[in-house]
């Protein structure tokens, strides 16, 4: 008698302990969950990548501001409209592949369906559906349904990151870690409606519970019997061939006293599937109270991802919404046209305050899914050049390190650099990125934000600390003609800052008007090679030496023409830089004005009576010293 | 008549009405365009930079488009300049071909240099026509002045972009005059526009444009036309931006010569996207004469 009491408040208090360890772990994760949320969105009024001339804007105020007249003015029609097809359809994944809108959606439903119909059933289904029980159908049927679209989406994008890894497509140790994570929730869910299939146990305390049998009833032997060969079962006692007389009577016991709290296990075609996997090793596991083991692994690895969500790639279900609702609400007005009109007002500013939030959010609202790499109008220049943060995805991933407040390495930072700079800015990537975010204006943002502390790193000491390499090569090429397109946006001071201190490194005050005197016994350099100029140059740029000094390049140049004194202002004119390099004076001709300042309009090529291909040679001598100035700043 | 389309970058990022016009006019031709998404950069930013990557990035689109068995059709001018000079560049270059296809490889793509690159303003004049474009004008315009700007890349160097003669230009003109509108002779028509410097040395690339929008004024211009994204984003945007700084600065609108022709179509501005344009062009609808004057010639065409 004591030892079955102790037997009994042993089951009662263990039930106790597992209830509150279930309801601990829930609602720690829960917390970590919650307060992790909280303190992301808090960070994303408080951090900046981008570039903004005003600073101390009270950011958070005008945040809930923004977020308030929204939702009350007409745009909360929008933001329906953007809650069905974006949020619920996601028409923009659709948009850009049909391929991966069908592993999305089938993540997205199957995932979202299990957490209400199966993880909130006590709060949700149960209060929905007064018959709801986890066994009977369609829940039962439902459950593996769901689960089965979520393993789906799992191999499709497994395949397609892994596998069929198209050009471009970059990977990161977060996204197999997310994938990782929800397919073992899945597949310890599965595994753990099988291990209850074939359990004994499981199936007594059913028959205890529900039937109010004994177990060692003849109904309940034939019951079991019947279970074993159509429910998966697995008992010691029972094995084929099975006594037909034991099915016919457990099957009158299934139906009086069973199948209206439970289909039939084959329904849950998962959960059966594994039970009928596990089955070899079925009374073993069950001996050693499989069941629980199992049930733990799949509680605590649903906590840990919820737990993580904030802290890993899931937290796009949180930030990739609020991009879209933002970016269909309102997207700002970086592009050339109607720069000025409505737009302007109402905090828009393409560097508000509001737009530097938002570029924090949507750093977050990326799923790294690639689609922005893979129609990069870049994408040769990353092959050639071979620097990840050309790619926009890989951008991303920095500024992100950024925003944490990780100093970037001075390595990083040049790449970083070169990556925001070398975009063509078709803003292609703005077009087709799934989770809608504005990637426009946080390039141009963040590129003006790096082009600033770009002068500060240079000139630690500030102005007078008699650095002066202050060389940004890249503002001296045709990337440039978007920032001078957006240049309303850009305090004045800082928009030419970067462009004098550049222009004073690359033709250095002393070398600004000519002497009257060349001295011809100066150095040659071995620049001019066989093969052309280094590093490379489009074929026939050594016609310098057919140049017989008529000056007609000069005289045509529209450059030449707009100076008063060109000579001195462009320190050499196109026929003197075709003579400097036929006299093996490279040097010279690279470091003159000139080259900086031609539009390559090609009137000097064009007109040229010897056939000097004056145009191609000024680009030759553009690359050489672009090369020289980007290997001396870095 | 079918062409592969390509826009390049500013198109379909800042000149949108570009795009529009266009394949209005095209579908109003019976021209079928084929847009291709894959397409890249054509390489031009890249020429101050690394004229190799330029070049790859060129070759890379024409082997794309090699595997269409249509012309290219460009509407930027830099675009369409770039990709002639990379294609005389790799002609016959077996040693450059093969550095390049090694790396276009990875996408199993491969360059031949067997394709047809043409400008739009080349497909309307050599491949319509002059004649069956006359035909197809609704209604023309009357005392119009316009000075059509010709565009650098596209006119030089002329041994490579052959797409007019680089001393004296014709072309542009002709497509101009078909709409009834004059087209002033002016010494600056094939002159920069200013805009490879924008963003590099703003003031230099204000003068340029400033001499050569007063040339046109002075000669009478009422709008100036191009056919280039890069001068039109100069004319428009960054004229505007001056002009707002500068109360004494006389705005001469651009207008795409999509859109010009287009409007004597008989197509209507809002499908031309004029009021995607910064500086406003309604005024142009102003100098269409009353009178359907083709109507007949109109009639004939359908037959």
């Amino acid at each position: 008698m004591a030892v079955s009491i102790r037997f009994v408040l042993n089951v009662v208090n263990s039930i106790g302990r597992l209830v509150m360890f279930f309801d601990i772990l829930l609602y720690a994760s829960l917390m970590i969950c919650f307060i992790g949320i909280s303190y992301r969105i808090f960070f994303w009024t408080k951090k900046s990548i981008g570039y903004h001339p005003s600073s101390g804007t009270q950011r958070l105020s005008s945040l809930i501001r923004g977020v308030v007249s929204t939702l009350f003015s007409l745009s909360i029609f929008r933001l329906v409209k953007s809650l069905i097809f974006d949020v619920l359809l996601q028409g923009r994944i659709l948009k850009t592949s049909l391929l991966r809108w069908v592993m999305h959606i089938l993540m997205f439903i199957g995932f979202t369906a299990l957490i209400i119909m199966h993880a909130l059933d006590a709060i949700i289904t149960e209060n929905l559906f007064t018959y709801y029980y986890s066994t009977i159908n369609p829940f039962f049927f439902l459950r593996s349904l769901f689960g089965l679209m979520v393993l789906l989406g799992i191999i499709i994008a497994i395949l397609r990151r892994y596998i069929f890894k198209p050009a471009r497509l970059k990977n990161a140790k977060s996204d197999l870690f997310a994938l990782i994570l929800v397919f073992i929730i899945i597949l310890s869910g599965i595994a753990l409606e099988g291990i209850k299939m074939t359990s004994v146990s499981e199936f007594t305390v059913m028959v205890e519970d529900y039937a109010g049998l004994d177990y060692e009833d003849e109904d309940i032997i034939a019951l079991e019997t019947y279970w074993v060969k159509e429910f998966a079962l697995v008992s010691a006692r029972i094995e084929s061939p099975f006594d037909s007389n034991a099915l016919t009577l457990g099957l009158e016991t299934h139906e009086t006293n069973c199948m209206d709290c439970h289909s039939p296990n084959k329904s849950a075609f998962l959960g059966y599937i594994a039970a009928k996997m596990l089955s070899p090793v079925a009374i073993f596991l069950d001996k050693r109270n499989g069941v629980s083991i199992f049930y733990y692994f799949h509680i605590i690895s649903c906590f840990l991802a919820l737990a993580l969500v904030p802290f890993s790639k899931m937290f796009h279900m949180v930030a990739t919404p609020i991009s879209l609702f933002t970016n269909a609400v309102k997207a700002p007005p970086v592009t050339n046209n109607n720069t000025t009109g409505n737009h302007m007002i109402s905090g828009n500013h393409p560097m508000s305050g509001n737009q530097l939030t938002k570029q924090l959010m949507e750093l977050d609202a990326c799923t790294h899914c690639s689609t922005c790499n893979l129609n990069c109008s870049a994408g040769m220049i990353y092959e050639a050049v071979q620097n990840d943060y050309i790619l926009p995805s890989q951008k991303i991933l920095a500024l992100k390190k950024a925003a944490n407040g990780q100093e970037l390495m001075s390595k990083e930072f040049t790449a970083l650099f070169q990556g925001l700079y070398l975009c063509t800015n078709c803003d292609r990537c703005t077009v087709v990125c799934p989770s809608g975010i504005h990637l426009k204006s946080l390039w141009i943002s963040s590129r003006e934000n790096l082009i600033q502390q770009n002068l500060i790193r240079q000139n630690p000491g500030g102005q007078n600390s008699g650095q002066t390499n202050s060389a940004n090569p890249f503002i001296l090429t045709g990337f440039s003609f978007v920032r001078g397109l957006n240049k309303s946006f850009i305090e004045q001071k800082d928009y030419n800052e970067p462009l004098t201190k550049t222009f004073e490194t690359v033709i250095p005050p002393e070398k600004t008007g000519i002497s009257d005197t060349i001295d011809l016994d100066a150095p040659k350099n071995e620049f001019y090679t066989q093969t052309g100029l280094y590093p490379f140059s489009l074929p026939q740029t050594d016609t310098f030496s057919h140049c017989f000094g008529c000056r007609n390049c000069s005289t045509i140049c529209p450059v030449v023409a707009d100076f008063d004194h060109p000579q001195n202002q462009l320190t050499l004119m196109p026929h003197q830089i075709m003579y400097s390099m036929g006299l093996g004076m490279v040097d010279l001709a690279k470091d003159s004005a000139m080259i900086w300042n031609c539009l390559g309009c090609y009137q000097c090529q064009e007109n040229c009576p010897q056939n000097v291909n004056v145009c191609d040679i000024l680009f030759a001598l553009k690359n050489k010293t672009f090369n020289l100035l980007q290997e001396s700043s870095s | 008549m079918k062409y592969t389309l390509f826009l390049g970058c500013n198109i379909p990022a800042r000149v949108q009405q570009y795009q529009l016009s266009a394949k209005a006019i095209c579908d109003h031709l019976d021209i079928e365009l084929a847009p291709v998404k894959e397409f890249m950069c054509c390489g031009y930013p890249m020429r101050s930079i690394d004229e190799f990557v330029f070049l790859l990035s060129a070759a890379r689109n024409l082997a794309m488009a090699e595997n269409r068995n249509e012309d290219l059709m460009v509407l930027c001018k830099c675009c369409y300049g770039n990709l002639k000079t990379a294609q005389f560049h790799l002609k016959e270059n077996t040693s450059l071909q093969e550095k390049i296809n090694k790396i276009l490889k990875k996408e199993n793509l491969t360059y031949k240099g067997n394709i047809k690159v043409k400008h739009f303003l080349s497909v309307l004049h050599k491949d319509i026509g002059i004649n069956k474009l006359k035909s197809c004008i609704k209604t023309k315009y009357k005392k119009l002045n316009i000075a059509a700007s010709v565009g650098c890349h596209a006119l030089r160097p002329g041994n490579i972009t052959q797409f007019d003669t680089p001393a004296t230009p014709t072309v542009f003109d002709d497509l101009v005059k078909l709409t009834g509108a004059k087209a002033i002779d002016w010494s600056k028509k094939s002159e920069c526009c200013g805009a490879p410097l924008l963003g590099i040395n703003d003031d230099l690339s204000q003068h340029i444009m400033e001499k050569k929008l007063s040339d046109a004024r002075q000669n009478g211009a009422d709008f100036i036309t191009v056919a280039c994204p890069y001068s039109f984003l100069q004319f428009d945007n960054f004229q505007y931006q001056i002009a707002q700084k500068n109360g004494d600065w006389q705005i001469l609108a651009p207008v795409l010569y999509s859109q010009l022709l287009g409007l004597s179509m008989g197509i209507s501005p809002m499908r031309l996207g004029f009021a995607e344009n910064q500086i406003n062009i309604n005024s142009l609808t102003s100098y269409l004469s009353k009178e359907d004057t083709k109507t007949n010639a109109r009639e004939n065409s359908h037959d």
